[in-house]
């Protein structure tokens, strides 16, 4: 099972997304932007950072990398995709999720740990959580201040695409509990297939007790879960596939021996 | 051809002596480098001597002070000298770090001041092969009633912000003061450390003959010339605003990438040699890298990617334009670092080559504009003894000097509100103190943890930068000794063994007498201090002429100090752990001296220069370290807490709230805390009477003590320790559940305050004083 952590110049979270991956036994391969390729990839992630410095708008040039086109056909081809903090901006820069992400309320940088409810578990990302679970994970951003017009935003409600909402320690809702000002408290954002998810916070950086909170480990746990059901439902629907395989080495052993 | 032969001369402009005092040079140095020559320089000759023996670059006011200081030990890689010093860590790991000014750039731009400061430090660490792990920042100001001030705080930490949060390296610590005496030169020090494999530290060298020479990294610009002659080595006057020009911009992106390709060419190992474009630009990399080699370097100017047209030579050579890298490599591998330097989208161009005759020889389009020998740029600069007078030592103050009346309670609320003492947080949560997951313990607790992951080790370093400037300010010998004694004593607290310290020595003009006495007698104390700890200095940075039309600021000795833990998940953290603990004084809490001279409390209810810095038993102090590394090692503390700024009160009440503060989740918008924040403690303890009264019991800044709480079954184990080092210990009290705060003293209760208000009052106080406008 291996994850792409996708990465442009500027990105400064893919050594952390690698760690987090192999924390739940997923191989991962860094994908710089300039390839045209995710081929043997199951997943992908966007990493955080600040791509291409910013310019312009968080994550608005990221899209235009060689290897975006290919992270387009992921997406619609129903692969998981997970754009954390500048990933998430990338994705709704590239439309692949609704919206968009303004400056903080207070208009400053912002590192702090923060609360939100898991309100969705049937995703890919989520699916080791429980319902109404509260994770603590950390986050560090300027622009995380998630938008989107009434109408996108009763679409967005209206298709269940709201996956975690900023909360109290007790799941209480409220400005207070709102580190960025995001409309509807809303922490993480699916497309309507549910296979694209950004989030500002950053499991990545949330593995561990020792540093913090060891909730966004469940997020990393749900993707290699996920991962590894769906392997499995293809080896399922796959007619004889050892023997598919044990054709294809036959020719190399064949030739070696010439 | 024989060495008769006519040399050919470099064209332009010929420097006569005023043009070189116009430079800020001296006739008698500028007759040195007429000698030197054997003619007299031209006018891009001359600027490349002002600035190479410029005060900043050549330290030749401080050189005769700093070779007194132990740079030495068991652990050092790499003393002073190279763009950083260097300790081993062990497991094959070198622990890069160094601290480093960047003040009246950030007086007169203080986002882009702060922010190249920031730049400039980071570079430092890359060039030695490290990367970056963490950044730490010791920042003073003018007090916050004046917006101009607010607006300096605001920008300095802007800069920070923007420049670190996007280079994705964690600015997890550091300290901020505020005095009138930094009103017009507040000060910003900024300090990097990294880790490089300890066999690979890579050097400032241009070795190999013939060996090209790469420019790397951003266009050159106007910006900045002049940075280190005209802002860094000289007093400011009402027009320093006129030297914005002289301040640089910074690209953190750039530098970004810069540093992603130059650590994968050092991976590779592909470079001869590294250095950074620091102060004195292209001057500077290009003649201490031939000179330190003892070799000399030719470059043709009109090679180096511009952004703008029409530069002369002069200042091409002058420009202090930021991320900007030069790097000689052999011509077998050049192929392969432009390979890098392209994937990475950065401009590199072969500029030159290394030569063997010793010279640095500058050519513009093949036209030759200067020639100079490398060393008498890069060593050769002036060395001064100046005079200087240190000041008596002052009188240690007494409770009966400074007699208050106001209640213990509201002394408390006043020193818990005083942005010097107060909450951070307003500026430490505008840092990404989390990228790249290693940190262990974030800004706010008495020394930064992080952990050694990316080198495979379970290991982790704790990292604390500290200066006291009103001790200094009373007594620049024992303000230093002091300024030691709690950067170690910080690091020591998390468990962490101290293993060498970096300096900034911040001080007025070394041309004033009373300030080179300040300056001599600092250095004079830090080594003592040094030697009896056992901690050498590795590097650092002077800054002279911090003085603004005569007000010269608090001589500001500022100590980084750096440690190793050998396992990341055991480090100690300063906030109570959990009622029923039990709650220790360890250290000199027992002696005479009340430790009000220079203390918050006398600052806030007395005037601000009296008496003496708290005394320091050395000795004391290097049994009490020893103690907390071992009894960390053998787990048996739950918290550890210096006592410092406000006293055993103040640490005492910050030790009740640092946990529930470090756990919050709130908005930005709650500008109140949470009415009731989870994990609150309280504490119950009492203590001797002190023979200068309560407020200088509770209030009193005695150096050397540390308030420790422990499990009860440690108890034993945990006073026996102390007994086997030589350490003065009692037990006083309890962390309790209840968020209440009592102390007695002599069976009196003096202090019984509610913590939640106390935390109301520490935790929104700076936050309060920035919303002023």
């Amino acid at each position: 099972m291996r994850v792409g952590v996708v990465y442009y110049p500027g990105s400064n979270c893919e050594q952390d997304a690698v760690h987090a991956c192999h924390m739940v036994g997923l191989d991962t391969e860094l994908v710089w932007h300039k390839r045209e390729s995710v081929d043997g990839c199951d997943a992908i992630i966007l990493a955080g950072g600040f791509s291409y410095g910013d310019h312009l708008r968080c994550g608005a040039l990221a899209q235009f990398s060689p290897v975006m086109k290919q992270v387009e056909r992921f997406a619609a081809d129903g692969h998981p995709i997970l754009g954390i903090c500048n990933g998430f901006q990338i994705l709704v820069e590239m439309g692949l999720l609704p919206g968009a992400l303004l400056a903080n309320d207070g208009l400053k940088f912002r590192c702090q740990d923060t609360r939100m409810m898991v309100e969705r578990t049937d995703s890919p990302f989520t699916n080791a959580c429980a319902e109404g679970q509260i994770l603590c994970l950390n986050m560090a951003h300027y622009a995380g201040n998630y938008f989107a017009d009434e109408a996108t935003l009763a679409d967005i409600e209206a298709n269940a695409q709201v996956v975690m909402r900023f909360c109290g320690p007790n799941g209480e809702r409220g400005a207070e509990h709102n580190p960025n000002g995001s409309i509807n408290d809303i922490a993480a954002l699916r497309n309507p297939a549910g296979n694209v998810l950004g989030l500002m916070p950053h499991p990545e950086r949330t593995l561990t007790s020792e540093l913090g909170s060891a909730d966004g480990l469940l997020m990393f746990e749900s993707l290699r879960d996920a991962l590894t059901a769906s392997a499995s439902a293809e080896v399922a629907a796959s007619p004889e596939p050892a023997e598919a395989e044990a054709v294809e080495a036959e020719p190399v052993g064949t030739s070696a021996d010439v | 051809m024989s060495e008769v032969a006519a040399r050919a001369v470099p064209q332009g402009e010929i420097a006569d002596e005023p043009i070189a005092i116009e430079h800020g040079m001296t006739a008698e140095e500028y007759a040195s480098v007429c000698e030197i020559l054997g003619r007299q320089p031209t006018v891009t000759e001359i600027g490349m001597y002002s600035v190479m023996w410029s005060e900043h670059c050549s330290y030749k006011s401080s050189r005769v002070h700093l070779k007194t200081l132990p740079v030495e030990g068991e652990a050092v890689l790499q003393g002073p000298g190279e763009n950083a010093g260097a300790v081993d860590l062990g497991d094959g790991i070198a622990g890069v770090f160094k601290v480093e000014s960047h003040n009246h750039p950030s007086y007169i731009e203080p986002y882009q001041g702060a922010a190249t400061g920031v730049g400039g430090i980071l570079r430092d660490i890359i060039t030695m092969g490290a990367r970056p792990l963490a950044l730490l920042d010791s920042l003073r100001f003018g007090e916050l009633d004046s917006g101009k001030n607010r607006h300096l705080l605001d920008g300095v930490v802007g800069g920070i912000a923007g420049y670190g949060n996007c280079m994705g390296i964690p600015t997890v610590g550091g300290e901020i003061c505020f005095d009138p005496s930094y009103d017009k030169n507040p000060l910003v020090n900024a300090m990097c450390f990294g880790i490089a494999p300890a066999d690979r530290i890579v050097k400032a060298l241009a070795d190999g003959i013939g060996n090209p020479v790469i420019y790397v990294g951003a266009k050159t610009g106007r910006d900045g010339i002049y940075g280190v002659s005209l802002l860094a080595s000289a007093t400011f006057d009402a027009e320093a605003a006129e030297k914005r020009p002289a301040v640089q911009v910074g690209d953190p992106f750039t530098e970004k990438v810069l540093m992603e390709a130059c650590l994968e060419i050092i991976e590779k190992n592909l470079q001869v040699g590294m250095q950074d474009f620091g102060g004195a630009g292209l001057t500077c990399a290009t003649s201490e890298m031939a000179s330190n080699s003892g070799n000399g370097m030719e470059i043709d100017v009109a090679l180096v990617p511009r952004r703008e047209t029409g530069l002369s030579p002069y200042e091409v050579m002058l420009s202090e334009s930021q991320e900007r890298m030069m790097l000689v490599t052999t011509p077998e591998k050049i192929s392969e670092v432009m390979e890098i330097f392209e994937k990475w989208d950065l401009d590199a161009v072969v500029i030159g080559k290394v030569t063997d005759d010793g010279l640095l020889r500058v050519l513009d389009d093949g036209v030759m504009v200067a020639e100079v020998p490398a060393h008498s740029l890069a060593e050769e600069g002036p060395c001064y003894s100046r005079p200087y007078t240190i000041a008596d030592t002052p009188a240690p103050l007494n409770g009966a000097d400074v007699p208050c009346e106001v209640a213990p309670a509201e002394v408390l609320q006043t020193l818990l509100r005083d942005p010097n003492i107060a909450s951070k947080r307003w500026v430490f949560q505008q840092y990404d103190q989390t990228v790249r997951y290693n940190t262990v313990q974030r800004a706010g607790g008495e020394a930064a943890v992080i952990w050694l992951k990316e080198a495979g080790s379970d290991a982790a370093v704790a990292m604390s930068l500290d200066g006291n400037p009103w001790y200094s300010g009373l007594d620049a010998r024992r303000g230093a000794q002091l300024a030691v004694a709690e950067a170690c004593r910080n690091v020591a607290c998390t468990g962490a063994r101290p293993l060498g310290i970096t300096n900034c020595l911040n001080f007025g003009s070394p041309e004033i007498e009373e300030r080179m006495g300040q300056f001599a007698a600092a250095v004079e104390g830090m080594g003592e201090a040094c030697r009896v700890l056992g901690v050498p200095v590795t590097g650092g940075n002077v800054s002279f002429y911090n003085e603004t039309v005569e007000t010269p600021i608090l001589p500001t000795p500022v100590v980084g100090a750096v440690g190793k833990l050998d396992r990341y998940d055991a480090s100690v953290r300063s906030g109570f752990a959990a009622a029923g603990n039990t709650v220790w004084m360890v250290g000199a809490f027992a002696t005479s001296d009340a430790g009000l001279g220079g203390s918050a409390y006398v600052r806030n209810f007395h005037d601000r220069q009296i008496g003496a810095p708290p005394e320091l038993d050395l000795e004391l102090e290097a049994r009490l370290q020893n103690f907390l590394v071992a009894a960390a090692a053998e787990g048996l503390m739950a918290s550890a807490k210096d006592c410092s700024d406000g006293g055993f009160a103040v640490a005492l009440a910050e030790a009740c709230f640092a946990a529930a503060d470090a756990a919050r989740t709130d908005s930005a918008q709650a500008s109140a805390p949470a009415s009731s924040l989870p994990g609150m403690l309280g504490a119950n303890v009492e203590i001797p009477a002190c023979e200068h009264g309560v407020h200088a019991a509770l209030f009193g800044e005695a150096a050397s003590r540390v308030l420790v709480s422990a499990r009860g079954e440690h108890a034993t184990a945990l006073a026996a320790l102390a007994v086997r080092h030589d350490v003065p210990i009692a037990a006083i009290g309890e962390v309790t559940a209840a968020a209440q705060l009592t102390v007695d003293v002599a069976g009196e209760t003096v202090l019984g305050e509610d913590v939640q208000e106390l935390y109301a009052t520490w935790s929104g106080a700076l936050a309060h004083a920035m919303e002023n406008d």
